[in-house]
């Protein structure tokens, strides 16, 4: 199965449960006292996603490693590299 | 007794040929070569370096054949190309000439650092694994030289990816990868993308043929000399290569 069809076979089942809520299919006193709740209840979910998105995705760019020894590490290096090619007759 | 002394005879012929595809990296070029020697004597391993320059006008060809006398033709050897062909069938074109059972691929302008090589084979080695992936997004992983912006993209992709298509593997878009020879076939055959996205597929058809899949945290250091050719054009390659892959695996 394509992770297209995964996606729309789970999307798929929460929106029947949802409709047959919303319909009135399923009927139960705790239903139709919050039937507001239930109607906007897939925009809650999609806005508290949203918001789960966004502070992972700012808290992974904040603590994104710079590397700054490795950086220095390596311009040492270059220079290093350059003395001894120099050395070995590198003409560049 | 009897196992191991046959782990060590396989293990005793294990060859590494690396991939270094070129294109204006005279600069470049020398130093990658130097660290990848330095990096790898010391450690023991049976390796060769398989250079494929696309023809560069700054002339990396003739920096690459004064190489080629200092460190031997075994050890260095020069696969050109006419002119620029792309990365994808840069891959193709080295391994047709590579003599070893592993092919390690690794970008040439120093923001993969050869000191991880030795890393990659002890980790493949301990679990036999087909694949090993360098990480810049896990653990001591990281990017040098990287701003806010940069970073705000490459997470937010990063995160819609692994939401979409739970590949297994942290960095997609990462070139610094070691992997079985006969793997790495299979894997050139069953990809349909070409250019930058293609390290993408190729970690993800990995997945769909269910191969092991190991990752090692590497430090980038973005490119210090040359030009960086990532425009706004990869975004939208990316979000093409994103899409198709997730409506056909
Ligand atoms: N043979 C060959 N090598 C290429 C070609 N394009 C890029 N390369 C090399 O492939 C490696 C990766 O390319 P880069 O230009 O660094 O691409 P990148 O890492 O995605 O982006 P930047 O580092 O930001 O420029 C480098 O060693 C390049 O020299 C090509 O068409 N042919
Ligand atoms: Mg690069």
């Amino acid at each position: 199965m394509t992770k297209l069809l995964e996606w729309v076979s789970v999307l798929s089942a929460f929106v029947a449960v949802w409709y047959s809520l919303v319909a009135g299919y399923v009927k139960h006193p705790m239903i139709e006292k919050n039937m507001t709740l239930v109607i906007v209840s897939p925009l809650i979910f999609v806005i508290l996603f949203g918001l789960y998105a966004v502070s992972v995705i700012l808290y992974r760019v904040f603590t994104f490693n710079n590397c700054e020894d490795a950086a220095k590490e390596l311009q040492e290096e270059i220079k290093e590299a350059r003395r001894d090619l120099q050395e070995k007759g590198l003409r560049w | 007794m009897a196992a191991t002394a046959l782990d060590s005879e396989i293990t005793k012929s294990d060859k590494y040929s690396i991939l270094l595809p070129t294109y204006n990296e005279r600069e470049n070029l020398p130093i990658i070569i130097w660290l990848i020697v330095k990096c790898l004597d010391t450690s023991g391993y049976d390796y060769e370096v398989i250079i494929i320059d696309d023809g560069s006008p700054d002339g990396t060809q003739d920096i690459a054949k004064q190489l080629q006398k200092i460190y031997g033709s075994n050890k260095i050897i020069l696969r050109p190309r006419e002119k620029k062909l792309g990365l994808g069938t840069a891959y193709i074109h080295g391994m047709k000439h590579a003599t070893g059972n592993f092919i390690i691929i690794m970008d040439a302008d120093l923001s993969h650092h050869p000191k991880f090589i030795p890393k990659f084979i002890e980790l493949q080695r301990e679990h036999d694994l087909d694949v090993v992936s360098g990480t810049r997004y896990k653990d001591d992983g990281g990017v040098h030289g990287w701003d806010f912006k940069r970073k705000l993209i490459s997470r937010t992709a990063n995160f819609i990816t692994q939401m979409l298509l739970r590949p297994g593997a942290s960095d997609l878009t990462g070139s610094f990868r070691l992997y079985k020879k006969d793997v790495l076939q299979k894997l050139i055959d069953s990809c349909v993308s070409k250019g930058y996205v293609f390290q993408m597929e190729m970690i993800i058809r990995a997945r769909q043929l269910d191969y092991t899949i190991g990752e090692v945290p590497i430090t980038f250091v973005d490119r210090v000399y040359g030009e960086s050719k990532l425009g706004g054009s990869e975004i939208i390659q990316f979000a093409k290569a994103l899409l198709y892959l997730f409506a056909t695996t």
